[in-house]
C-alpha cells in the first residue's frame, strides 16, 4: 500500500504545474510516444520501468480500471473526495437553510402546535439535499478533474488506438512535454518493454 | 453469497459441486466480451421478440397517454378513492414502482460496497429498470394533484406569487424531496456507469451518426488511468451516497402512513418493513427482465445461473423479512390491547377484503419458500413464475395496508368500501406499457451489461503485478 498523503508542497507544485499547462501555446509537432501492449502484466511492467526511469508525464491506457496501472504511474491522488465533501456540507447548510427560513422566517405557521423550527422533522430534506449535492459533487468533479467533455485528443490520431484502447489492448503514453523526452532514446526504450508497436503520435 | 472466488486450491478433493459456478463463463477474452455486449445494441437485427414485445408495450403506453388526458379534461373524479378511501390506486402503485426501483440501487451500491463480484453484470440493467420505475411512480404523484401545473407551490419550495412555502414537518414534503433526489442520484449513478461503455461504442461504430452521438454522451472519455482513478472514487463515492439513499427513500414513503394516527399505519415497524419489500419485489422484477432478456439474447454466459441463484437468495431473504413484519403487524395488534388496532387486524384478515389479505400471504409468504431448494433456485421457469407471484403479493401488501386501514375506521357510520374505476385500472397498466418500453428501448440502444466491469473479473485482469 503506498501512502498517499497529500503535503501542502504537493499542492502548491500541482498548482503551478496547472498555472504551466494552461498559459502554454497550443501544441505543435508530437505529442508524445505510444507503445502497445498485448496484455495487462506487460502494460504494467513497462509502466514500472518508464518511471524508474525518471519519466513524469506518462499515462496508460487500459479497457478496464486497472488497479496496478493506477499504482504504477502513482495516480491514486484524486480530488473527487474532498469535493464530495464540500458538496454535502454546502447541500446540508442550504437544504437546512431553506427549511428554517421558510418555517421560521418567511412563513411561520402553527401547524398542530409544533414549534416553528421543527429540527427533527427538517432532518429528512436536508440529508436529501445533503446526498443530491453531494452527488453532484461526484459527478461534475469527475467530469471536470477528466477534463470533459473533451472532443479532441492527440491520442485518437492513432487508428490502432481509436479502435482498441476501448476494447482489448493496453497502452502507454509518453508525452512529448516530459522534461527527459527524446524522441529516439525514448522509442528505444519503449521498444525494449516488449510492445506490439511503438508510435509517434501527432498532436 | 460468496465473494466471487471462483477457484481453489483445494478443488481436486471436493466434489466439483460444491464449488460456486463462474461469474463469466470459460473461455471468454475482452474482445469477445465486447462483441457479445455490443452485438445487443444497434450492431445486429433487432429480434422478432424485442418487435413483438415493443408494440404491445408502446401500445399500453398509449392507454397511459388516454388516461392522463381522461384525468385532465374530467378530474381526479375518474378515479376510484373517495371518503372514506381518500388513498386508493393511485398511491398503490405510486409505493409499488418506487419499491421497484429498490432493487436496481441495492445491486449497484450496496453490493459494490460489500465486493459481491456477481452485480458486475446485471447492475446496468438492474439501474435502467430503477429508473425508469421511478418515471413510473412520479406519474401518481405528479396527476394525482388534478391539475399539476398549478400544485407546484406546495410541493416545490420556490419564491411565488402567493408568498406560500411548503409545510417541511409533513411527510408528504419529505416525500417530495426523497423521491426527487432519489430518481436524480440514480440517473447520475446510472450515466457514470454508462461513460466507459459508452466510448467503447464510439470506438465500434460504423455509423457515422451513431458514432458521433455515442462520442458526446462518451464526452470524450479515452480509458487513461488518470480518468480511471477518478472514475472509481467517483463511483465509490456515488454508491456509498446511494446505499443511505435508498434506505431513506422507502422510510420516508412508509413514514407517510406511519407518522398519521390511523390504526394499521401507525407503526414502528413500517421502516424496515417497506425496506425490505422494496427490495423484495425489486429483485423479483430483475428477474421476470433478466431471465427473458438472458434467454433472446442467449446470454448465459454473462448471465450465468450463480447470478439468477443469487438474486433468488436475496429474494428468499428479504421475503422472509416482510413475513415477518406481517406477523408483527398482527401481534402488536393484539398486544397492543388497542381496540381499534385489533379491530382492524381482525377485519383485515376477515372481513369483505379478508380475500386480498390470505391472497398477499400465499404470494408473499407461501410461495416464495420453495425457494429453500435448490431445484426451485435454477429452474428459471419456476423462478419466473415465483418472482410474478412476488410482484403481484407485493401489490396485494399496498393495497392491504392502504385500503384495509382506511374503509373501517373510528366510527362505523363512516365506514365505506373501495373499488377501482377502470381509469385506474387503465392508467396502472398504462405504466407497465411506458415501463416495458423504456427497458426495451435501453437494451437496444444501450450496452445492457458493463462491459468494463464484466472485463475486471475476468481471470488475470490485473495481471501478475497485483501488489
Amino acid at each position: 500500500m503506498s501512502d498517499s498523503g497529500y503535503t501542502l508542497s504537493r499542492l502548491i507544485h500541482d498548482l503551478k504545474e496547472f498555472s504551466v499547462w494552461a498559459r502554454s501555446p497550443e501544441p505543435t509537432g508530437v505529442y508524445g510516444l505510444m507503445a502497445e501492449f498485448a496484455t495487462p502484466d506487460d502494460v504494467v511492467t513497462a509502466a514500472r520501468a518508464v518511471r524508474a526511469a525518471g519519466y513524469k508525464k506518462v499515462d496508460g491506457y487500459s479497457p478496464y480500471p486497472m488497479e496496478s496501472l493506477i499504482h504504477e504511474l502513482d495516480q491514486h491522488h484524486s480530488w473527487v473526495p474532498t469535493i464530495v465533501l464540500g458538496g454535502g456540507i454546502t447541500g446540508f447548510l442550504a437544504g437546512y437553510g431553506l427549511e428554517y427560513w421558510s418555517s421560521v422566517i418567511a412563513y411561520p405557521m402553527n401547524i398542530g402546535g409544533r414549534p416553528f423550527h421543527s429540527w427533527v422533522s427538517f432532518i429528512p430534506p436536508a440529508f436529501e439535499t445533503t446526498v443530491l449535492f453531494a452527488s453532484f459533487g461526484a459527478v461534475l468533479g469527475m467530469l471536470a478533474l477528466n477534463g470533459f467533455p473533451r472532443p479532441y485528443h492527440p491520442v485518437f490520431n492513432i487508428e490502432e488506438f481509436a479502435k482498441s484502447a476501448s476494447n482489448d489492448k493496453f497502452y502507454l503514453v509518453i508525452e512529448a512535454a516530459d522534461p527527459q523526452f527524446d524522441g529516439a532514446r525514448t522509442a528505444e526504450l519503449l521498444k525494449t518493454l516488449n510492445p506490439t508497436f511503438v508510435k509517434e503520435i501527432p498532436a | 453469497m460468496d465473494s466471487g472466488h471462483s477457484s481453489s486450491g483445494t478443488s481436486s478433493t471436493m466434489d466439483s459441486k460444491y464449488l460456486p459456478l463462474p461469474l463469466v463463463a470459460p473461455g471468454h477474452t475482452n474482445d469477445s466480451v465486447t462483441e457479445k455486449i455490443s452485438h445487443m445494441t444497434m450492431e445486429k437485427e433487432t429480434p422478432r421478440a424485442w418487435w413483438l414485445t415493443f408494440l404491445i408495450a408502446l401500445g399500453m403506453a398509449g392507454g397511459l397517454g388516454v388516461a392522463i388526458l381522461g384525468l385532465l379534461f374530467v378530474g381526479i373524479g375518474l378515479w376510484g378513492p373517495n371518503t372514506p378511501v381518500g388513498w386508493g390506486m393511485d398511491i398503490i402503485n405510486f409505493v409499488w414502482w418506487i419499491g421497484i426501483g429498490h432493487a436496481g440501487t441495492l445491486i449497484s451500491a450496496i453490493l459494490l460496497l460489500f465486493k459481491q463480484k456477481w452485480r458486475n453484470s446485471i447492475n446496468r440493467f438492474a439501474e435502467a429498470m430503477t429508473l425508469a420505475a421511478v418515471l413510473c411512480a412520479l406519474q401518481y404523484p405528479l396527476f394525482h394533484t388534478g391539475r399539476p401545473w398549478l400544485a407546484f407551490y406546495w410541493l416545490l419550495p420556490y419564491p411565488n406569487t402567493m408568498s406560500l412555502w411548503p409545510n417541511f414537518r409533513s411527510p408528504l414534503i419529505w416525500d417530495v424531496f426523497a423521491v426527487s433526489t432519489y430518481g436524480t442520484v440514480s440517473l447520475l449513478f446510472w450515466y457514470v456507469g454508462l461513460i466507459p461503455d459508452l466510448g467503447t461504442l464510439r470506438d465500434r461504430a460504423k455509423n457515422p451518426i451513431a458514432k458521433v452521438l455515442y462520442g458526446m454522451a462518451s464526452m470524450g472519455w479515452r480509458n487513461s488511468a488518470r480518468h480511471w482513478s477518478n472514475y472509481e472514487k467517483a463511483y465509490l463515492l456515488l454508491a456509498g451516497l446511494s446505499t443511505p439513499l435508498v434506505l431513506s427513500v422507502h422510510t420516508v414513503v412508509s413514514f407517510d402512513f406511519s407518522v398519521s394516527l390511523i390504526p394499521g399505519w401507525h407503526a414502528t415497524i413500517f421502516p424496515p418493513y417497506f425496506v425490505a419489500g422494496a427490495v423484495f419485489a425489486g429483485f423479483a422484477m430483475v428477474l421476470n427482465l433478466a431471465i427473458p432478456v438472458r434467454w433472446i439474447y442467449r446470454l448465459e454466459d454473462v448471465i450465468t445461473m450463480r447470478h439468477i441463484e443469487n438474486m433468488a437468495k436475496v429474494m428468499l431473504a428479504t421475503g422472509l423479512i416482510v413475513a415477518y413484519g406481517y406477523f408483527m403487524e398482527v401481534f402488536m395488534a393484539w398486544y397492543s390491547g388497542n381496540f381499534f388496532e385489533w379491530f382492524m387486524m381482525k377485519n383485515r384478515a376477515g372481513g369483505p377484503y379478508g380475500w386480498s389479505y390470505w391472497l398477499l400471504i400465499l404470494c408473499n409468504v407461501v410461495i416464495p419458500n420453495t425457494l429453500w431448494w435448490k431445484k426451485a433456485r435454477t429452474n428459471t421457469i419456476w423462478l419466473f413464475i415465483v418472482s410474478l407471484f412476488v410482484g403481484v403479493g407485493m401489490w396485494l401488501e399496498r393495497f392491504v395496508i392502504i385500503v384495509t386501514s382506511l374503509y373501517r375506521d373510528f366510527m362505523p357510520s363512516s365506514w365505506g368500501y373501495y373499488k377501482a374505476t377502470e381509469f385506474d385500472w387503465m392508467f396502472f397498466m398504462g405504466t407497465g406499457g411506458l415501463f416495458l418500453t423504456l427497458m426495451l428501448l435501453f437494451v437496444r440502444f444501450l450496452p445492457a451489461i458493463p462491459m468494463s466491469e464484466v472485463k475486471m473479473i475476468l481471470p488475470g485482469a490485473e495481471g501478475r503485478a497485483r501488489r
